[in-house]
């Protein structure tokens, strides 16, 4: 039996996940459907959303660089996390950007895109 | 010096001043009577350095990071074309306006305009809060530079682009704190430790599992930084544990050598303007005392969101500004309403006006 905070929302169930595999697992303590999945997920493979921010351009008065946040769209497998970080430090990006729009496709072989989250113009 | 008049000016363009003026809006007040005034260079507020996800799931019923969430009442108000006066500080209310259902008068300052003076009938306080500094702790030892306000660093990071230090330690473990451990390994620096004085943190279990727990960061509960060590640029902290009555306990001083200190030690609502308006302030919460209908203890001064008291979720704060939104737009309707020659009393108007809207 493995305990576990669900991190799915700001609630925070404390989950007990009994079993180790695809059939036998069963989560007991979450308050919804997520907890279930989340505490599953957590045994068979965990997964993390990564969010991070990137620079999109330098103003050259103040030197200061603007720069856009992005986010993997869904949660990449917990082993991939620094991966994917430094694959999305490689991007380079031009405006303008829309929320939403996808800068990096399939990241780390993941199937998974890495999108703008903020709205950068011209 | 530049006038405006308007129905309901907005103090704040973050999460809860956008919130109240959308609000006011769908409440009937025309768009060009609603202003909100933003010291920032863009609205959003403290979101737009939140680019964690985990906002917006009572709201949108979806996870959204902190600029997402903004910029979805970012369209709305800009949809609706609500004027918005950017760059613009407000300095004051001018207490002696805004008696029996005159307009109050806001004076403000920007780079484009300098003094400006805003006349409005209902004002909705939004400006948030701010973070307890060192100088608020107390912390004996030397004066370094790498000592900086958790969100402090986090805008530096995300907004700005720019690592404030390598090697971390964080005292107090909001969330704000424990979100940045995370942001900061994301970076490359190495956190040491998360040290906080009470025996539970004060942030959500969750931050504790993905922040801390997930890359092996020690939170160190009923410890605190005893000392700080350095002389041009921080060199390390002394943490101590304390005992049951928050007192460091002898013998149980650690040094740290660290070159960044980030201090996630606690909000406080950011009350400068409401005080000049002479609104009655809480000890307690160190927010404006409000009624049922967000209305201050000055007739038609509305606050929400973090100024009244800090919030765990951005989704109760659009709730709360919401409320306080419709609450001005109501006041600005009686107060026309009052002013009608046809209605002789307030109460018939407001009652004949309740009949035609069932």
């Amino acid at each position: 039996m493995r305990e576990m905070v669900c991190i799915n929302c700001p609630i925070g169930c404390n989950l007990k996940v009994y079993g180790d595999s695809e059939d036998s697992i069963r989560v007991e303590g979450n308050k919804c459907p997520r907890g279930e999945k989340y505490g599953r997920d957590e045994v068979l493979s965990p997964r993390r959303m990564v969010t991070s921010s990137i620079p999109l351009r330098k103003d050259e008065k103040t030197g200061i660089f603007e720069m856009v946040s992005v986010k993997t769209e869904s949660a990449v497998p917990k082993g991939l996390i620094f991966q994917v970080l430094s694959e999305i430090k490689k991007v380079k990006l031009k405006a303008p950007v829309e929320v939403g729009d996808v800068i990096l496709k399939n990241v780390s072989g993941t199937g998974i895109d890495v999108v703008a989250t903020q709205k950068r113009e011209q | 010096m530049n006038k405006y008049r308007v129905d309901i000016a907005v103090i704040g363009g973050g999460p809860a001043g956008l919130a109240a003026a959308m609000s006011a809006h769908e409440q009937g007040i025309h768009p060009s009577k609603i202003l909100i005034i933003e010291r920032d260079n863009v609205l959003g507020g403290i979101l737009n350095q939140c680019i964690h996800n985990g906002f917006g799931l009572h709201i949108f019923k979806k996870e959204l990071t902190g600029p997402e969430y903004a910029q979805r009442y970012i369209d709305m108000v800009e949809g609706a074309d609500i004027h918005c006066l950017l760059n613009t500080m407000v300095l004051n209310i001018d207490p002696k306006t805004g008696e029996n259902g005159s307009s109050y008068k806001i004076y403000a300052t920007s780079m484009k305009e300098g003094v400006i003076e805003v006349s409005a009938k209902a004002i909705v306080l939004a400006m948030g809060c701010r973070e307890r500094p060192r100088g608020a702790l107390n912390i004996p030892g030397t004066r370094p530079s790498g000592i900086y306000t958790a969100g402090t660093a986090q805008r530096l990071v995300n907004v700005e682009g720019k690592m404030p230090g390598k090697n971390f330690v964080i005292l107090g473990s909001g969330d704000i704190g424990l979100i940045m451990a995370r942001r900061l390994t994301f970076e490359g620096a190495k956190v040491h430790c998360v040290a906080e004085i009470q025996p539970k943190s004060g942030g959500l279990q969750r931050n504790i599992a993905q922040c801390l727990d997930d890359f092996d960061i020690p939170l160190l509960l009923s410890h605190t930084v005893t000392e700080i060590h350095g002389k041009e640029r921080l060199e390390g902290v002394t943490i101590t544990k304390v005992d049951e009555n928050l007192k460091p306990i002898e013998g149980t001083a650690k040094y740290w050598p660290c070159d960044t200190l980030l201090l996630s030690v606690g909000l406080i609502p950011e009350n400068e303007v409401s005080k000049t308006a002479e609104i009655e302030i809480l000890d307690s919460t160190g927010g404006p005392e409000v009624d049922e209908r967000l209305e201050t203890s000055r007739k038609g001064i509305f606050a929400c969101g973090n100024v009244v008291h800090v919030h765990d979720l951005v989704d109760h704060v659009t709730e709360q500004a919401y409320a306080a939104g419709r609450s001005a737009a109501e006041y600005v309707k009686n107060a026309e309403c009052v002013k009608n020659a046809e209605c002789v009393k307030k109460a018939e108007c407001v009652k004949k006006e309740e009949t035609e809207n069932n």
